[in-house]
């Protein structure tokens, strides 16, 4: 069976690679593309450690066959910092300690930059339905949507 | 102490998406590796035929038990309880007899990992399939299945002479329940049971190992301990410890249950026999299936009080369920069921005992949440019973400063009080509720320890430092020990870098758990920074050509001390490290203790729930954690064990639980399926901090981590019964169940 050559665009930078038809993009980009910062918790859309955009699109990127996201624009965690520059949602993270093992970080933050993007002024409720497919066993959520409203505070005063 | 400063070097890279946990680490030449697991609960094995797997393009290796050594049976001191090798190395991979549904039987490595698992369908297993038992009374019945033909319940008189599935009996006795009983006013006694929860972390086990041609182990992998995993690995694969390095990987989640080997024994075998490095993961359904959880329950309480609220007597009998092994925390829920109380007349009665279930793992305060469930929902009965406020009921009753303890020990400086009047005083204890509301209270207790932990504080000659420990940072402790290190030198957090260690490059800490490391691996942290502050003074007098204790340290920087008229300057620590190389030579200091002395935590929780008396849905409202944590260093990192323990409580209580089907396999191993709260479930949790230090530490500090999942269990039904009316003594309390009870 040959692969699929797929042409893409990865945090604004042209990407191209081979994937088999099974392959989801979670898979290339942590085992081809070496984007390791999306992490799989569970493989089958429920945890959201996966999280990333395509064309914009908040997505499960284990649950996108890798072969889809051809001619698309993806965004990953790997994306956000603008340079050394972290984005107001990483740094009010960790200056809130809106994270302990931090392996739900990256796709938490993905989905709440979706989500301020949206919305940049979302209450609590609208913050914790959003971030619903977001697993995080360690914090019990309170220091996570805290931070998205300081961030969102951050960003509107920007 | 302050809070750590924004954006500080160390864990910034968990944010970015850089950190590297288990499955983030690739080696050249490296294969994966697959595991074949039993679809039985219970069966012989009769046969295993790896010919054509071996035989498949791209194969490297397969290994079964046979490429294991057969271990004795024998109970020794190592991880977080004393252990069994032979247990761990029949759970790591089966040998005779599969015990459970998941249980691995044989593992392939090869160049992918399609590769891998077309291998393992071609593994031929003859398996001789055996009646299987899943709940813990079939269990414990005479004419159960049993599981170990060698299994003799320890702790009975006279030695029984037929084997069984309880693998252990264990009594604490304190005073004389029966005659006081006997002078009780209000006996109240009820039954409970609590199912078994997986620990939950995101992370599934992950591993890499790779053995060199000399033999020369190396080991990535995400685990409380990368002592723990050295330890294990070498006595499973009979390896000495110094041909074994473990690097721990960056770890996303364990919450107890990533203080044991599942894959590395695996990999290694596996990199053994291919010669190339060798990559573990474990896909969710394998997490649920083949790790932790933590042991579910059937408990029995009996409290005896006079008509004031007194306890006079009270017993407990529970029995758990260890899984596939023995092992299950039935003595810590002996020991810790009534060590909020002062009982003057108590007694537990524990049983450990095996069924086919994965073998259970420790899961935050082994053992605890589930009877501190059965004693505090009773106390809610009993406060009910009494017409006395529940805060006040366990005022009335609380240990204190030199309460005798059921388990043994009389009670060192606590605040459990402090606790309860903080509960009282907090807004949401006062805040009005309204139809099918109601608040439930509990309270909870953790031991907390110390043991052996190791540190060394290297100064830079640019005035930075490294702290270097060996304990995997689960929740923030790489802060802790930033801050403490910078307090004693005096220097700014900035300034600090905190480091974890493989086992080759810091002496031994035993592994992260038992609310242990930011108390004992923080104890070693701060004398090995009193070591630097030493040397540093004894260059500063060198410099200035006078005795060390001329010198004193203040604030990061060597003055004269008092009474010295001379026209020494001052001395930076930057300025010293710069002239190291003059005065000495490097500037480092190092700290190995085995560390006593751990204060034992309490906390209380407050809880609101409404129901929907037509579905039976329970929504949290409000809740609010109320814990002595000793001295909070990272305050922050402080509150959100707090709130993350009381989130997994809250799932515990109301939605976490293993289905089987009739075959003992189990029906819901994902986690669209095992519930665990998500962030529309959860109200914020408040955290209040009672700070009464703990004296056994140079900052106050107690572990935190544990005690906020002990209370929310009862939290959480007390408050389910208050709000309506029924009371449900079995977790978890779904929908279905409480809808059940509510039309009862
Ligand atoms: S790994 Fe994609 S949702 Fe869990
Ligand atoms: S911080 Fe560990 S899962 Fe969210």
């Amino acid at each position: 069976m040959s692969k699929h050559h797929i042409s893409t665009t990865i945090n604004g930078e042209p990407v191209e690679f081979l994937c088999d038809t099974a392959q989801t993009l979670l898979d290339v980009l942590r085992d081809e593309l070496g984007l390791t910062g999306s992490k799989e918790g569970c493989g089958s859309g429920d945890c959201g450690a996966c999280s990333v955009l395509v064309e914009g699109r908040l997505v499960c990127a284990c649950l996108v066959l890798a072969a889809e996201v051809d001619r698309c624009a993806v965004e990953t965690i790997e994306g956000v910092a603008q340079g050394n520059a972290l984005h107001p949602l990483q740094q009010v993270f960790l200056n809130e300690a809106a994270l302990q093992c931090g392996i739900c970080t990256p796709g938490i933050i993905v989905a709440a930059k979706a989500l301020l993007e949206k919305n940049p002024d979302p209450d609590e409720e609208e913050i914790r339905f959003w971030l619903a497919g977001n697993l995080c066993r360690c914090t019990g959520y309170d220091k996570i949507v805290r931070a998205v409203q300081q961030a969102a505070l951050v960003m509107r005063s920007a | 102490m302050g809070r750590y400063p924004a954006g500080s070097p160390g864990w910034r890279d968990k944010v970015t998406g850089q950190a590297n946990y288990g499955a983030d680490f690739s080696l050249p030449g490296m294969i994966t590796g697959r595991v074949l697991r039993s679809p039985h609960a219970h069966a012989r094995i009769v046969s295993i035929d790896t010919t054509e797997a071996g035989k498949l393009a791209g194969v490297r290796a397969v290994v079964t038990a046979a490429d294991f050594p057969d271990l004795p049976s024998e109970v020794v001191a190592g991880g977080e309880s004393p252990v069994n090798y032979r247990y761990i190395s029949c759970n790591a991979i089966a040998r005779d007899k599969v015990l459970y549904e998941g249980h691995a039987v044989a593992a392939v490595a090869a160049i992918s990992a399609g590769v891998a698992e077309q291998a393992l369908k071609l593994i031929r297993v003859e398996y001789e399939v055996l009646p299987h038992v899943i709940d813990v009374r079939d269990a414990m019945r005479d004419d159960a299945p049993l599981l170990h033909d060698n299994l003799y319940t320890e702790g009975v008189d006279p030695k029984p002479t037929k084997p069984s599935n309880i693998a252990k009996r264990t009594e604490f006795l304190l005073g004389d329940p029966a005659a006081g009983f006997a002078e009780s006013e209000i006996i109240l006694e009820r039954s409970y049971t609590t199912q078994p929860v997986h620990q939950g972390y995101i992370e599934p086990h992950a591993c890499v190992a790779s053995v060199a041609a000399d033999g020369m182990t190396t080991v990535w992998s995400s685990s409380q301990g990368q002592f723990m995993v050295r330890e294990f690995c070498a006595k499973l694969l009979k390896i000495a410890d110094s041909d074994i390095r473990v690097l721990p990987a960056e770890i996303g989640g364990g919450f107890g249950g990533k203080t044991t080997v599942y894959l590395e024994p695996l990999a290694i075998a596996l990199s053994r026999k291919s010669g190339r490095p060798v990559k573990m993961v474990m896909s969710r359904e394998e997490v649920f299936k083949a790790s932790g959880p933590t042991s579910g329950g059937v408990l029995q309480v009996k409290l005896g009080a006079r008509r004031d609220g007194t306890l006079v007597a009270a017993e407990c009998e529970l029995a758990y369920q260890a899984g596939a092994f023995p092992g299950s925390p039935a003595i810590p829920g002996c020991m810790t069921a009534f060590a909020c109380y002062d009982i003057p007349n108590a007694r537990t009665v524990g049983y450990d005992v095996v069924s086919n279930r994965p073998k259970c793992a420790a899961y935050r305060a082994p053992g605890a949440p589930m009877a501190a469930f059965a004693v505090e929902s009773a106390l809610d009965e009993l406060a009910l019973e009494l017409g006395m406020d529940p805060v006040e009921l366990r005022l009335k009753n609380a240990a204190k400063e030199g309460t005798r303890a059921l388990y043994g020990p009389k009670m060192p400086v606590i605040g459990f009080v402090e606790t309860l009047e903080a509960a009282r005083a907090h807004a949401h204890y006062n805040t009005p509720l309204k139809a099918n509301q109601g608040r439930g209270i509990a309270s909870g207790f953790w031991f907390n320890i110390g043991g052996q932990s190791s540190a060394a504080v290297h100064i830079n000659e640019d005035g930075t430092a490294e702290v270097v420990t060996g304990n995997p940072d689960i929740g923030g402790s790489r802060a802790s020990m930033a801050i403490m290190a910078a307090e004693v030198l005096g220097i700014d957090y900035a300034k600090v870098k905190p480091l974890i260690g493989d086992t080759a490059s810091v002496g031994y800490c035993f592994l992260t758990g038992g609310s242990r490391v930011t108390f004992a691996t923080g104890k070693a942290v701060v004398e090995a920074a009193n070591d630097v502050v030493q040397q540093l003074r004894a260059r500063a007098a060198k410099i200035w050509k006078c005795e060390v204790d001329e010198v004193i340290w203040k604030d990061g920087v060597a003055h004269p001390a008092q009474g010295q008229t001379d026209t020494r300057t001052q001395l930076s620590l930057a300025e010293i490290a710069a002239s190291a190389a003059r005065t000495g030579g490097p500037i480092s200091g190092k700290a190995s203790l085995n560390v006593g002395g751990a204060g034992p935590g309490f906390g209380t929780h407050l809880c609101d729930v409404e129901v929907d008396p037509e579905t039976g849905r329970v929504t949290v409202l409000r809740y609010t954690v109320i814990q002595d944590v000793g001295r909070a260093i990272h305050p922050g990192y402080v509150e959100g064990q707090m709130q993350g323990g009381a989130a997994q409580g809250i799932g515990w209580a109301l939605n976490e639980e293993y289905v089987y089907d009739d075959q003992g396999r189990l029906q819901n191993s994902g986690f669209l399926d095992y519930r665990m709260p998500v962030a529309s479930d959860l109200p914020m949790i408040d955290a209040v901090l009672v700070e009464v230090p703990n004296p056994a530490h140079p900052f106050g500090v107690r572990g935190v981590g544990e005690v906020p999942i002990v209370p929310p269990l009862a939290a959480v039904a007390n408050a389910v019964a208050r709000a309506s009316g029924v009371r449900v003594n079995d977790l978890p309390i779904s929908p279905p169940r409480l809808l059940a009870a509510l039309m009862k």
